[in-house]
């Protein structure tokens, strides 16, 4: 973990441009193909609608790991950022809404959402980011909590549990081309997978940026950061605000797409379960979130599915009741906890790590390895 | 009243909290799970045992009923703590502060699931041990506005000697000393000789005992319990324990009563649904204000 080899930066151990360029050509390729080929096949499993929330939680994941994977700052409150753009986008464009006038744009309410969500980000952050990490870890807790609450009990504003529907679709009119996203929901994912490596994109150009390389610094040792001129606050807060706005903008385009927002789909697991997919993919790494992403999200909405119809073949079949009690959906928390203990006693850097933060996480031991060194030959002296 | 019978079992929660983090700073966040568990096992026990209301004969007396159930949930959450921290929690000690943060939100989803499968997803009914009873207007023959519950004294009566003797414990013995010692500076504690293992292994015994105890004297206080309880338990306990100032045990006892206090207000004078945002809000209100709590870091 020497600070040249840091310094010297990724750019330095790229295998050649052209070759990634072709990968990510390729991958793009295949994944538009997808729901098409799924559809010709008669695949269920692989349509649009089961794609395209695993592709939002891998935009939701993309825009954490900003926070947890490049800063360093815990947040389990993510979802109230989700939550809090889907309802702007709610109040900006549903027939149901509050406001006087609703019939905004769903691009420019895009934004907005963002934009809103960013805000609430700096409102939580600007006097939170000042304490130590544990507590941060709470507050955001606490704020995640508090914010589907909120909603649930101000029926007048929000409709309370019954949530808001129908809300804005987008839609092009540009150069004579008119297109309107609708029922289909191809064209959603289509959206989704374009933000999904817009997200890709602009993260990725983040961390090797200036305000990147910042988030580094301080992530590994603050006192030093601050002590060569990194302004603390404002470096956490801007994090803060941008893993935020990146949730209001996943909510935006999540209102959209179900048609449909309601306080619980925005509490606490979704938090947790975004924050799974980063620390089971690898920390810090872009590539290591979207894998975990897939990961998590395909079992989440394809192979949970599939493993408990395989099951409940197997239990009639065989006659076992122990078989057919077993649920894998029901389990689903206590799958995702077993990953969370054993990743991090195991290997707390995922599976597909980024080099410098599996250095930074077992650099402890490595002290410790020291501490046990120095010891010895102290008391070797004595002897 | 209802505040401070609230207040006890949340100080007791706390406590656990408040051991734990003083001495390996860890939040340990399935703790409140642990005190949902504790509740289900003190509803099987006495469940099983078949037990009669007070002033009827025959069976097994509520008052050995209720005992035997704080045994087996206190010593149950216990054991159940110091494995927990065995396999989840010890390997990474030197680890960034994150990772065993994470690995607490690990264990509490397996134990919230543990509870889904025991018990199903509905609130479970505990029996009415403990009869409804109020002092003052069924033996005084007062109506006042303030009522002294049978329930309510019975928490208060059993929560606080168990406060007391924890207090005495950290203060008095032999392992108190050392568990005090460990806190302030681990690695100086296993220069001069203290098991540091074993004394975490022992903090954690005791905090999930504290827990199980709870879990018992919530389940006859408000007569059910639930497998979600835990969540918003742990969140409320530790707010406690951040307000009297996390680390210290004394505060954590004054926090849990002043927020159980707080927390009954709310639901009097404004709304049952807005209770939990308060709560969160003095816990966001302390955090920035006074991080170090009303009584300030210490153990």
């Amino acid at each position: 973990m020497s600070v040249v080899e840091a310094a010297a930066g990724p750019q330095d151990r790229r295998p050649g441009r052209e070759r990634r360029l072709v990968t990510y050509l390729v991958v793009l390729a295949v994944l538009v193909a997808m729901p098409l080929v799924a559809r010709e096949l008669g695949v269920s499993f692989l349509s649009s609608p089961k794609l395209i929330p695993i592709a939002l939680f891998i935009v939701l994941a993309l825009g954490l790991n900003v926070v947890v994977g490049f800063a360093g700052l815990l947040d389990l409150g993510y979802a109230a950022f989700f939550a809090i753009g889907a309802y702007t986008v709610g109040f900006l464009t549903s027939s149901s809404s509050f406001l006087p006038y609703h019939e905004l744009n769903f691009w420019v309410a895009m934004l907005i959402a963002a934009l809103v969500a960013g805000i609430f980000g700096v409102i939580l952050g600007a006097p939170t980011l000042r304490l130590r990490g544990d507590y941060l870890a709470i507050m955001t807790l606490g704020f995640g909590e508090i914010v589907p609450l909120v909603i649930k009990n101000t029926p007048n504003v929000t409709h309370g549990i019954l949530g808001i529907a129908p809300i804005g679709t987008p839609e092009i009119d540009l150069l004579g081309i008119q297109f309107r996203w609708g029922i289909d929901s191809t064209p959603w994912y289509y959206l989704v997978l374009a933000v999904g490596a817009l997200s890709i994109f602009l993260t990725g150009r983040l961390r090797g940026a200036r305000i990147g390389r910042a988030w580094a610094a301080m992530r590994e040792d603050e006192v030093a950061a601050a002590s060569m001129g990194v302004n603390l606050v404002n470096t956490k807060l801007f994090a803060f605000a941008l893993g935020a706005s990146f949730s209001g903008f996943a909510g935006a385009i999540w209102a959209g797409y179900l048609q449909q927002i309601s306080p619980e789909q925005f509490d606490f697991s979704v938090s947790i379960f975004v924050l799974c997919m980063i620390i089971l993919g690898g920390i810090g790494n872009i590539w290591g979130v979207v894998l975990g992403g897939v990961i998590l999200g395909s079992f989440d909405r394809i192979l949970a599915e599939l493993i408990n119809n395989g099951i409940r073949s197997i239990a009639s079949a065989t006659g076992s009741e122990f078989l057919r009690e077993l649920d894998v959906v029901k389990a689903k928390g206590f799958i995702l906890g077993v990953a969370l203990v054993v990743m991090m006693n195991v290997r707390p850097e995922g599976i597909f790590p980024s080099g410098r933060r599996k250095a930074e996480l077992h650099a402890g031991e490595e002290s410790v390895a020291l501490e046990h060194q120095s010891q010895e030959t102290l008391f070797d002296k004595q002897k | 009243m209802i505040g401070i019978a609230n207040g006890a079992v949340l100080a007791l929660v706390a406590l656990g909290y408040t051991l734990v983090y003083g001495i390996i700073e860890l939040i340990n966040f399935a703790h409140g799970d642990l005190f949902m568990l504790g509740s289900f096992v003190a509803l099987t026990v006495v469940g099983s045992l078949g037990f009669t209301a007070f002033g009827a004969t025959g069976g097994t007396p509520a008052w050995l009923a209720i005992l035997i159930a704080l045994v087996a949930s206190a010593v149950f959450c216990g054991v159940l703590n110091v494995l927990i921290e065995r396999i989840a929690y010890r390997r990474l000690r030197h680890a960034p502060r994150l990772a065993p943060l994470i690995s607490a939100i690990g264990v509490s989803f397996i134990l919230l699931t543990a509870g889904l499968y025991w018990k199903g997803p509905s609130p479970q009914n505990f029996p009415n041990l403990i009869p409804d009873f109020d002092i003052l207007r069924d033996v005084f023959g007062m109506t006042t506005i303030v009522q002294f519950n049978l329930k309510e004294i019975f928490v208060i009566a059993t929560a606080i000697p168990l406060m007391v003797v924890v207090t005495l414990f950290i203060k008095r013995t032999k392992m108190g000393k050392a568990m005090r010692a460990v806190a302030q500076d681990r690695e100086m504690a296993g220069m001069v000789g203290i098991d540091v293992n074993k004394v975490i292994s022992f903090t954690f015994l005791l905090g999930g005992m504290l827990a199980g105890a709870a879990g018992l004297i919530f389940g006859l206080f408000n007569e059910n319990t639930s497998f979600n309880l835990g969540f918003s338990a742990g969140l409320k306990a530790f707010t406690a324990a951040v307000l009297g100032g996390i680390g210290n045990v004394t505060g954590a006892m004054l926090g849990g009563f002043l927020l159980g206090i707080l927390a009954s207000l709310t639901v009097f004078y404004i709304d049952a649904r807005w209770e939990q945002v308060v709560v969160f809000s003095v816990l966001v209100l302390i955090l920035v204000f006074r991080p170090r709590g009303l009584l300030g870091e210490e153990v």
